[in-house]
């Protein structure tokens, strides 16, 4: 072998002007991202098992609480199972994405992007947009069969549920960051399923009203972070489709507003202890 | 530049104006909860250019120096430069400059050659992010006709890589880690896994890197055919560097030379071979300690009639042998000895100054 083939353009160097460090930053981010995203289309059976679950609940779970309880004040139990599954879909897709970097960082191109001078911030950044991203399509899968089993879906509510889902999906991906920079090991992140999310799924009210708590669960569901996606998905779903029966729910400004400051929260605390905690193991 | 830990650590034609690839001082890295240190107080240099090897033991510290170096481990204590710059003040300006080849594959095995490689670049920001192969920069296109030329791949560069071969991988990864050409190339325990012609491919490959671009090459190996190309080889056990120098320094150094006599009459043979002076050792045949140069001398010098006479030229893995034997009965002061620089005093040289 004669050749061996390097860049003609080494373009790269240390102390090039900022603006130029920044493009480079934003261009890492962008394919962390887009990788995260081609991964997923590329591998069926994921995609296909990130939706079995969530449609378990959505056809079987809603219209057996339908069968069994009627309809509480008007409420069509169907829909509003439906529309907590999507949320919480979302949500956990994008939390389980962010810490399945802690497995990932041993394997294929995660080690490759933890040597790459990109700063950590940059990492951070592109995983989150990348896995929510990947959470969108599941969710998707999530809103077809709800039209398939005849879950009322106006054109408003399926186009301003895209962004919202998308806020969703970030949000989660905050929450995921948290989690990872405080876990050592996937054996931990296993054991946590069980403490951190199950219980959310019931205070969050993905199935279960949870406007007429008694105090302390009431104290617990308004620390559940899953409890705002879930409502705001309920906002659009019920503020923005006429003629259908509405539960008690916090106004949606409430809900983005909470988000919104608990998401910086939990970006920033995520990120400082995710760096700090990557090099001092 | 400090007097270092190890006898010898410094390579040949290191100068001011030249500074070392690699400089690691007294580095100590112990883990959370450990109740020792992985990396115990090592310290050596690498040369612009050179090829050092990092031989050792399951455990002995090899990959946990390897992860300060890139980068993704942070020192308990100690420090180390890569090309004049410390790995943790510096951290994003070294990862520039050092490419790695992991233990375990970093390919992803869903997309294919092309977009592994494209992905490294951008990374690298040698290029900006396109989300496409035909909206990335014209150079770019230019440089993958050549990488796949280069790895005989021709179009199945753009085929998922889980369709290539274990050696085709190995050589996409490392093309695909000079890509931003790394002034130090890591490769840690690289050919695991590889059949003996993928091996052998492989190293011809690196050689030619090497020779073409100076590219600085550390290797961590247990293979001791592999560390056999190298320019010096540091021995490292439980957390120390226990020996260093050239593959023939260190066999001649550590792996004694031997003649193995026997004779009909063995008491005669022990008799007169004790007189001489030549302490044989066993009840026959009989080993005695003597270099190739003496052999001659020695044999004429016998004069009990011989049945057998062989001679025991010691190889790298002999010696290697030897340093992780005596290194575990803790007798480290005695390969220190046997390989330190005369002008330092053995017992000494635990104390950096």
């Amino acid at each position: 072998m004669a050749e061996t083939a390097l860049p003609r353009e080494a373009t790269t160097h240390p102390g090039r002007p900022l603006p130029r460090r920044w493009r480079a930053e934003l261009s890492a981010v962008a394919v962390i991202a887009h990788r995260d995203f081609v991964k997923l289309l590329r591998d069926r059976l994921r995609l296909f098992s990130e939706l079995a679950f969530p449609l378990v609940l959505v056809l079987l779970l809603g219209p057996a609480l339908q069968s069994g309880f009627g309809a509480p004040g008007g409420l069509d139990l169907t829909t509003f199972v439906f529309s907590g599954v999507l949320a919480q879909t979302v949500w956990q897709s994008s939390v389980l994405g962010l810490i399945s970097l802690i497995a990932d960082r041993e394997e294929d191109f995660s080690q490759e992007i933890f040597v790459s001078p990109v700063s950590r911030y940059a990492i951070v950044a592109g995983k989150i947009i990348g896995e929510s991203l990947v959470a969108l399509p599941t969710g998707l899968g999530i809103v077809v069969v709800g039209l398939l089993i005849g879950v009322p879906l106006s054109p408003l509510v399926l186009v301003v549920l895209v962004p919202v889902s998308l806020a969703v999906a970030i949000y989660g991906g905050a929450f995921g960051l948290l989690i990872l920079s405080n876990i050592s090991s996937q054996r931990t992140a296993n054991q946590i399923f069980p403490f951190v999310l199950l219980p959310q799924f019931f205070l969050a009210g993905v199935f279960n009203p949870i406007h007429d708590l008694p105090l302390p669960l009431a104290i617990l569901s308004a620390l559940s972070p899953l409890r705002y996606a879930v409502e705001l998905t309920r906002n659009v779903f019920y503020g923005l489709q006429p003629g259908v029966a509405a539960p008690d729910m916090t106004p949606a400004p409430v809900n983005a507003a909470v988000m919104a400051v608990v998401f910086v929260a939990f970006l920033a605390a995520g990120t400082v202890l995710f760096v700090r905690a990557e090099r001092n193991r | 530049m400090s007097a270092s830990v190890v006898p010898d650590p410094r390579p040949h034609g290191t100068t001011l104006d030249n500074p070392p690839a690699i400089l690691v001082e007294s580095l100590v890295k112990r883990y959370r909860r450990a109740d020792r240190n992985a990396v115990d107080g090592i310290s050596f240099e690498v040369g612009a250019g050179e090829f050092f090897a990092l031989l050792g033991p399951n455990g002995a510290g090899k990959t946990t120096t390897l992860s300060i170096l890139t980068t993704t481990l942070a020192p308990t204590d100690g420090r180390a430069l890569i090309d004049g710059l410390d790995v943790v003040a510096d951290a994003a300006a070294v990862r520039q400059r050092v490419g790695i080849i992991f233990q375990r594959p970093s390919l992803d095995k869903n997309l294919t050659g092309e977009e592994n490689v494209r992905f490294h670049a951008i990374l690298y920001g040698l290029y900006p992010y396109a989300p496409g192969y035909r909206l990335m920069a014209p150079g770019y296109r230019r440089q993958v006709e050549d990488w796949s030329e280069l790895l005989g791949l021709g179009r199945d560069i753009f085929r998922p890589v889980r369709t290539y071969s274990g050696g085709m991988l190995r050589k996409l990864e490392i093309v695909r880690s000079l890509v931003h050409r790394p002034r130090v190339l890591f490769l840690d325990e690289p050919t695991t896994g590889l059949d003996a012609p993928s091996r052998r491919a492989l190293w011809t490959y690196l050689r030619d890197v090497r020779a073409t671009h100076e590219t600085t090459i550390v290797l961590t190996s247990h293979y001791l055919e592999e560390a056999e190309q190298a320019d010096r080889i540091c021995v490292i056990d439980a957390g120390r560097i226990v020996a260093t120098g050239s593959p023939a320094e260190l066999t001649a150094a550590l792996a004694n030379e031997y003649l193995v006599v026997d004779a009909d009459d063995r008491a005669r043979l022990r008799a007169e071979l004790a007189e001489r002076g030549l302490d044989p050792s066993g009840d026959g045949p009989f080993r005695i300690d003597v270099s190739t140069a003496d052999t001659h001398r020695v044999l004429r010098s016998i004069e009990t009639p011989l049945v057998l006479v062989r001679t025991h030229a010691p190889s790298l893995e002999d010696a290697y042998l030897e340093i992780v034997s005596r290194a575990e009965l803790g007798d480290e002061a005695l390969v220190r000895a046997s390989v330190a620089d005369p002008t330092e005093t053995p017992g000494e040289d635990d104390v950096d100054g």
